[in-house]
């Protein structure tokens, strides 16, 4: 199921590999974890709890960390809250089998900076990781997102494609900003839920998916060239080319 | 409730009875003995007057015509009733005169008061004993008077020299102080028995009385235990520490009772609804495996089984926070929540799958209102109730369409989302749609868990509201009442 996503994310030059370290004391779901970033064209080091975790996250130099919340000799928060007041600022992700909203809320206040409940798909953690990954995250403070002849100006609020003005709604706009942030990597629709919408419930229909065909109506229509790309199994992506 | 008395002595009734008598005899002893002591003391000193004035008299005589006079005087006092200890005696400790027929070795050797009471015996001792006090024989107190009579009586004097070297003694029998402390000590007794009936009384009649309330608590309790949950604690209405106990421990047999019940519905949905959906997966994988397939018919099957796991991670997940939400110990903090917000956002949510449809999905919801809540939860249960909404109003005679209103009735706030579908007629339907699973026969068709309203029933009792499901003519209003925020 993370095939069309490994693809698709093996083609951003930006993004690249990167170095994942993974701290899970479920050895089968480790080992997992590492073929499957392997298979995606990621390093992932895994350390089964979370003394040992805490020692390579210091010493290593990796782009992200995904790091389980219950785990022998130390607990997830305790190894995050350890490697923030060391001055790590090294992207995380925590993954927890608690998965109620104040869980989610006190992993990101121990410095988490994504927090995902198992079970879950793999494609979702890969899309979320490749988000995460601190080389990429340096968008944030460009006022003008351009992807291809996709133009997006975060402070007047204006979207143009080809020179021509696209009128969006401020949640469409919300929706498009956030998929040209992440241009060339994958956005599942939790994560559109999320950042678009901030709720993290699981919606009984596909509302995102029309959200979202809305949208590629709006600046796909009239133009050859397709921009928004549905990534099966996973999610969208915003591509030109 | 025939109780051996081990048995009586291991109950707290028995045993405070039995300290607190202990402790106020105890009480009662120290006291008795503080005023016995204080009393004899006073007694002493008051003897010990009589002694001085005594002495004084016959100083008087003594000075008026020496010895002779004063032998006179003291003969003449000794023979009087009830008299003094008189004794005049040589340098030598031989006696001249008085009333003392014999005396404790060495008291007359050392001038001045006598430290100790001594033991004497008068001249003619029986008679006049029993002359004296004839009535006060017969009771039990004289006996050790009596008794100490026998073998002397005891007594303090003073003993002087006269200017002739001889030696003078005058004394004062105890008999009066030891009296008085017979009387008390008698006095202790009956005290210290009275208590101790009193003490048998009171445990009787109240710790007793306790002592059945509380058999009474235990062997409910013991039915309870053997798996009656139904069965309650007595509460007789006395409104007295047991019944507000009672009434305490029987709201939280009710809670665990819901719990349990709660507990009960989860294993049992779980084992009728999981089940299908599982079988349905193993079969999937058993029909691929078996027989020769090309590979997009594997990649086929494990995608379907994909979707399938998480459709039942997904019903699991539901499962369990309903269960967790119902059963009131979740951890979901809460702030305040503006209400008309979260509408805003649901309905912007869904505008374009309900466009998409054929439903107007419209809002009127003006202003803000305030309840405190999880905005998280609002919005998945109004989510769920619109959803379901907008699914069943397609079904409509007319145009379909939603409604979703937001008013101020009372104290409560009413989110209200009316369709105008076919709705639920029966009344029935009406209440069992809330249940876990419960999917109607006509929505069987529609996609679903069946666990939406009753999510969004747990939230909103989780909220302290309510949610109702009213017939709307035609379709169906789904009313959340939450309580209103109270202003700080």
């Amino acid at each position: 199921m993370h095939m069309p996503a490994t693809q698709s994310s093996s083609e951003i030059a930006y993004n690249g590999s990167m170095k994942i370290l993974v701290i899970e004391d479920d050895r089968e779901a480790a080992d997992y974890l590492q073929k499957a970033f392997a298979e995606a064209g990621h390093t992932a080091h895994v350390a089964g709890d979370g003394e040992t975790g805490f020692a390579l996250a210091d010493a290593g130099d990796y782009d992200v960390m995904v790091i389980d919340r219950m785990m022998p000799r130390r607990d997830g928060l305790s190894v995050i809250a350890g490697l923030r007041s060391r001055g790590n600022t090294t992207p995380v992700l925590i993954l927890s089998a608690l998965g109620e909203v104040d869980d989610r809320v006190t992993g990101l206040r121990a410095g988490g900076d994504d927090y995902l409940t198992k079970p879950y798909a793999f494609s979702e953690l890969l899309a979320r990781v490749e988000v995460l990954n601190r080389r990429a995250s340096s968008r944030e403070a460009e006022t003008v997102y351009r992807v291809g002849d996709l133009e997006l100006d975060r402070l007047s609020h204006s979207v143009r494609r080809a020179s021509r003005e696209i009128t969006l709604q401020p949640r469409e706009f919300r929706l498009l900003e956030y998929l040209m942030r992440h241009a060339g990597q994958v956005v599942t629709r939790t994560m559109l839920l999320e950042n678009v919408w901030d709720y993290h419930f699981d919606p009984q229909t596909n509302v995102i998916d029309v959200h979202v065909s809305r949208l590629r109506g709006k600046i796909e229509k009239g133009f050859d060239k397709p921009i928004l790309h549905t990534v099966r199994g996973a999610g969208y992506m915003l591509k030109s080319g | 409730m025939a109780l051996s008395l081990p048995a009586i002595m291991k109950t707290t009734a028995a045993r405070l009875s039995a300290l607190y008598l202990l402790l106020f005899a105890l009480c009662a002893v120290l006291l008795v003995f503080y005023m016995t002591s204080l009393s004899a003391r006073m007694l002493t000193a008051q003897t010990q007057d009589t002694i001085n004035d005594e002495v004084l008299g016959l100083a008087r005589a003594y000075q008026r015509g020496g010895l002779p006079v004063l032998v006179r005087v003291v003969e003449a006092r000794s023979r009087q009733p009830g008299a003094n200890l008189y004794l005049i005696a040589d340098t030598n400790g031989q006696i001249l005169t008085g009333n003392v027929q014999s005396l404790e070795p060495g008291v007359i050797e050392t001038e001045g008061w006598t430290k100790e009471p001594f033991s004497y015996r008068r001249f003619g001792e029986g008679e006049l004993e029993r002359q004296r006090s004839p009535v006060s024989d017969q009771q039990s107190g004289e006996n050790e008077v009596q008794a100490q009579g026998e073998k002397g009586h005891n007594a303090i004097a003073l003993v002087l020299r006269l200017p002739n070297q001889m030696i003078m003694l005058v004394g004062r029998d105890l008999g009066e102080p030891e009296r008085f402390r017979a009387v008390i000590r008698r006095a202790l007794m009956l005290a210290l028995g009275m208590m101790g009936l009193g003490g048998l009384l009171i445990w009787f009649f109240v710790g007793r009385a306790a002592l059945k309330r509380i058999d009474s608590v235990s062997e409910a309790s013991r039915r309870i235990m053997g798996g009656d949950l139904s069965g309650r604690l007595p509460v007789t209405g006395a409104g007295d520490e047991f019944d507000r106990l009672s009434e305490n421990l029987n709201s939280m047999l009710a809670r665990i009772a819901t719990l349990n019940e709660g507990l009960k519905q989860v294993s049992d949905n779980i084992a009728h609804d999981l089940k299908t959906p599982l079988t349905r997966l193993r079969n999937r994988a058993e029909a691929t495996l078996s027989g020769k397939h090309r590979t997009t018919d594997y990649r086929q099957a494990l995608e379907g089984t994909i979707i399938e796991s998480d459709q039942l991670i997904k019903t699991f997940n539901a499962i369990l926070m309903i269960s967790r939400l119902e059963a009131g110990y979740s951890s979901e903090s809460t702030s305040r929540v503006d209400l008309a917000a979260a509408v805003r956002d649901v309905v912007e949510l869904y505008e374009p799958v309900a466009e998409e449809a054929g439903v107007t999905l419209e809002s009127s919801v003006e202003g803000s209102f305030a309840v405190d809540g999880n905005r998280e939860l609002i919005g998945q249960a109004l989510s769920n109730i619109v959803d379901n909404a907008i699914k069943y109003s397609t079904d409509s005679t007319g145009k379909p369409g939603v409604r979703v209103t937001l008013e101020r009735v009372g104290g409560e706030i009413r989110l209200t989302v009316s369709d105008n579908g076919q709705g639920i007629p029966d009344d029935a339907d009406r209440a069992r749609v809330t249940e876990r699973f419960v999917r109607l026969e006509k929505s069987r068709s529609q996609p679903g868990s069946g666990l939406g309203l009753s999510l969004a029933k747990a939230i909103m009792t989780f909220h302290n509201g309510r949610l109702d499901l009213l017939p709307a003519n035609p379709g169906l209003s789904v009313v959340m009442s939450f309580p209103g925020r109270e202003e700080h």
